[in-house]
């Protein structure tokens, strides 16, 4: 089956400054969610692939007809795919439907059944067709800008954060109403964000893409349970590293003392990513690494605190909201399950992603 | 009640053509209208009008969109460059041109000559609301399979459209008030008209008819921009952060646009620029009084930073009541200011020229009359732009500085002044620059013997001593370059 998009190679820029080095993404159906923290170039990727940005080097296929490749640069508004920015951005001036009927063809325009059917797919009602854009909530403005979208039938949609501006209880119910208008409409999709909890939930293939390229292109529960990097571990979700020691039987010490791992891992150094869900905090006295609290956050249905290691490594934990310890407090901790390691990079080069501070060894 | 005062005077103008005319009586008002010198008249004006604003429209509009829209090269330069003619005075325009060639004595000539000097008015705030306009919003429509041009009808000028006639409005208003240029290239307006009445039989009836006649078409156009603005949404939907725009890549017209924007700048600084020069050193052989020329500097200059500050001064109480105490009393007072903003100069200066003799005759003939006139003038551009200051103040800021213990006037002081302090001196700049190279009221109310360059120069130029007229000509050029500057930098800099 030939993919709805394909990148390969792409690299791109501002002048001197390389933003994308070196991209290869396949996109069969579905949504692709591209997640890194800001900065990392993955708007650029979604402009480049929309034609907004003209890459320096590498191809762009859609749905199997090259739009980007050698000398070859198909304009943007020849590659017929969909374009859902960060705001939405619907045509101030034009009502709801006329937005919606902005990309079609001269003769349909006036079809109102065909916007009516559009709305539908998006799940707003027909009834706001003749609204104009001020008159819609967020949530709103931006299924009618996915509409837009999609009115023309594209192989492929482009969102770029389209989400952001919404606040969180509006967040999840578009995010999963979007997700479902584009399976309808058999539409694949890339979804730009920033939001590791959206693109886990809402994707079918997520891409970590940090500096310019992307360190693993996996399903969700791969990218979460078997990351390919220890930068990749600690963005998605609170993995602390933690140096270790690998041994041969599948086993590992470290300052938490004796942990399982994860798969096949070479004897030797070993850096040791432990997601916060992992951690087991207790009140002194009982078995465990002995460790101070620094500070605890709490979230209602639980709470993260970060403990700092007797060893000097810092560590992050979610406990149960009925017992949350308070700064200073001495705690034990142990761990449970499985842990993944990497084997460890030459020397102490690595800062801990949860503490400020740089790792002191023990 | 400063307001109230501020805004009666700013009515003024308006109030005497009304009540004058209704003092005439309709009878002997419609017989003095219906000749066919003012038929001919309101034809000229109303043809130069069309003309000059379609033709400012187009130029603004197209320079405005290659400069922020393309991928030419050197565009901070380009857009210097047509903001540039700002700085040449339209009746500093006419006079080089007309000293160059007498071809420009017709309607055509009419017609060019302020479409040189005027367009810019259309392509500041066009370039301004091009650059502040989401590029989102235009992606999308490309994504959507539009043409560039497409994009720009159908996107992009419904979003720029207010800007676009606003400019258009602002033209026609000049348009309408031009005096100078329009008398230097014999072609006659209503304007010029008004000013012969006024220098032949004084202050008579008919002066006062044809100021009707003008202060209405002034109203039609604005009732005009209001209607075709309508009530149509623009607001942008969402708190977007405009990013940079994808441009259309000119390619091999490059060289093109290139070679049109700059003949439009040589043809509209060049030409009488040159002239300007060539006069210069004509005029250095039989040598320039030194002594008139520092005179009429001194007294222009202490007009204009008198008329600036008063201005500022008037402007400070208008805003703030506007601002801070909205009500329909507060609203309808900045209204009322900008209400003389639509007023030709010649209009405010006739009315203040008959108000001062009948009302209270020592006033006539003194400087108090001519810097209020310049008050009435240029109150509106000080106004919009103490405006923009005080907003950067937020209520909120002094109601912190009181939590922390401050007084009234510690916090006015201490927090409101220092912020608002660079906007007072903004506007009081632009008003100075404004009044030091105003024409027409000044010619109207300034005192005898009381010379600024812009009399200085007319008197010259109006008796075809193009010689004499040059180094006033220059330095009126070099007073309008400061506040031309600024302008280009508001219309760039306000959304970096």
């Amino acid at each position: 089956m030939t993919p709805a998009l394909e990148v390969r190679s792409l690299q791109a820029g501002y002048g001197p400054t390389k933003v994308l080095r070196g991209i290869d993404l396949i996109v069969q159906d579905g949504v692709t969610a591209i997640l890194g923290p800001s900065g990392c170039g993955k708007t650029t990727l979604l402009r480049a692939v929309a034609g907004f940005v003209t890459p320096s080097a590498g191809s762009i296929a859609v749905a199997g007809s090259e739009v980007v490749g050698g000398r070859r640069q198909v304009p943007a508004r020849s590659r017929g795919l969909g374009y859902v920015p960060q705001h939405g951005a619907l045509f101030p001036h034009l009502s709801v439907a006329r937005n919606v009927a902005f990309g079609l063809p001269r003769s349909q325009r006036r079809d109102a059944g065909l916007v009516r059917e559009v709305l539908e797919l998006v799940e707003l009602s027909p009834s706001l067709a003749g609204r104009y854009p001020h008159e819609l909530s967020g949530g709103q403005q931006q299924r009618v800008a996915l509409a837009r979208a999609l009115a023309p039938r594209p192989t492929v949609v482009l969102l770029d954060e389209p989400f952001s501006s919404l606040d969180a209880s509006l967040r999840e119910d578009t995010g999963r109403a979007v997700v479902r208008a584009l399976r309808a409409a058999g539409a694949a999709a890339i979804l730009v964000t920033h939001d590791q909890g959206e693109a886990l939930s809402l994707a079918d293939q997520v891409a970590v893409m940090m500096e310019g390229t992307f360190l693993q292109v996996a399903t969700p529960a791969e990218i979460y349970l078997a990351p390919a990097e220890p930068r990749v571990a600690s963005f998605l979700g609170h993995a602390s590293l933690l140096r270790g020691r690998a041994g041969p039987e599948g086993t590992a010490t470290s300052a938490l003392g004796p942990v399982r791992l994860r798969g096949a891992v070479e004897p030797g150094p070993v850096l040791l990513a432990v997601r916060a869900e992992q951690v087991q905090v207790r009140p002194e006295p009982a078995d465990g690494a002995a460790g101070e609290v620094i500070d605890a956050s709490f979230y209602g249905h639980d709470a993260t605190i970060r403990v700092r290691l007797d060893s000097g490594e810092g560590l992050s934990a979610r406990t149960p909201a009925t017992a949350v310890p308070v700064a200073g407090d001495r705690v034990r901790i142990c761990l449970v399950g499985e842990v993944v390691a990497f084997p460890a990079p030459a020397a102490s080069a690595t800062v801990d992603p949860c503490t400020d501070e740089p790792p002191r060894s023990s | 009640m400063v307001g109230v005062v501020v805004a009666g005077l700013a009515l003024v103008p308006l109030g005497y053509v009304l009540w004058s005319t209704a003092t005439l009586g309709p009878g002997e008002a419609t017989e003095f209208l219906w000749r066919p010198r003012i038929g001919e008249l309101l034809w000229n004006t109303v043809r130069l009008l069309a003309a000059g604003v379609l033709t400012c429209t187009v130029l603004g509009v197209a320079g405005a969109w290659v400069v922020e829209r393309t991928d030419l090269r050197g565009r901070n330069w380009w857009h210097g460059l047509l903001c540039a003619p700002l700085a040449v005075p339209a009746f500093v325009n006419g006079y080089g041109w007309v000293s160059t060639t007498h071809a420009v004595q017709s309607y055509w000539g009419a017609v060019m000559v302020v479409t040189l000097s005027y367009y810019p008015l259309v392509y500041l705030p066009t370039a301004a609301a091009l650059r502040r306009l989401d590029p989102a919003v235009e992606e999308v429509a490309v994504s959507l399979g539009r043409g560039p041009g497409s994009v720009f009808t159908r996107v992009t000028l419904p979003a720029i459209s207010p800007a676009v006639l606003g400019g258009a409005l602002l033209v026609g208003l000049h348009l309408l008030a031009e005096y100078g240029a329009l008398q230097l290239l014999n072609y006659p307006t209503l304007t010029t008209a008004v000013l012969q009445q006024y220098a032949t039989v004084f202050n008579g009836p008919e002066a006062t008819l044809l100021a009707l006649v003008l202060v209405a078409f002034c109203l039609l156009l604005l009732g005009a921009e209001l209607l075709l603005r309508g009530r149509r949404q623009r607001a942008r939907v969402g708190s977007g952060s405009s990013g940079e725009p994808s441009r259309v890549r000119l390619g091999r017209w490059q060289a093109l646009v290139a070679a049109g924007l700059a003949g439009l700048g040589l043809w509209s600084l060049g030409v009488p620029v040159a002239s300007l020069v060539r006069w210069l050193a004509r005029g250095s052989s039989t040598g320039i009084d030194g002594a008139e020329l520092t005179a009429a500097l001194g007294t222009t200059l202490g007009l204009a930073i008198g008329a600036g500050l008063l201005a500022t001064a008037v402007a400070v109480p208008v805003v703030w009541l506007a601002v801070r105490y909205r009500g329909f009393l507060t609203t309808l007072i900045e209204r009322s200011v900008y209400t003389a903003s639509a007023m030709p100069g010649i209009v405010v200066g006739l009315a203040l020229v008959t108000v001062s003799i009948r009302v209270v005759p020592s006033l006539y003939q003194t400087l108090a009359v001519l810097l209020l006139g310049y008050v009435i003038l240029f109150l509106p551009r000080a106004v919009v732009s103490v405006r923009s200051t005080f907003e950067l103040v937020p209520p909120g800021l002094e109601e912190v500085a009181r939590n922390l213990g401050c007084s009234g006037f510690g916090v006015a002081g201490r927090v409101t002044l220092p912020l608002v302090l660079p906007g007072l001196a903004a506007a009081t700049a632009l008003v100075s620059l404004a009044v030091s190279t105003e024409l027409t009221a000044t010619l109207l109310l300034a005192p005898l013997g009381t010379d600024t360059l812009a009399t200085r120069f007319w008197s010259d130029a109006s008796s075809v001593q193009y010689g004499a007229a040059a180094p006033y000509a220059l330095a009126l050029v070099l007073l309008s370059i400061p506040s031309t500057w600024l302008l280009g930098r508001l219309a760039t800099g306000a959304s970096r």
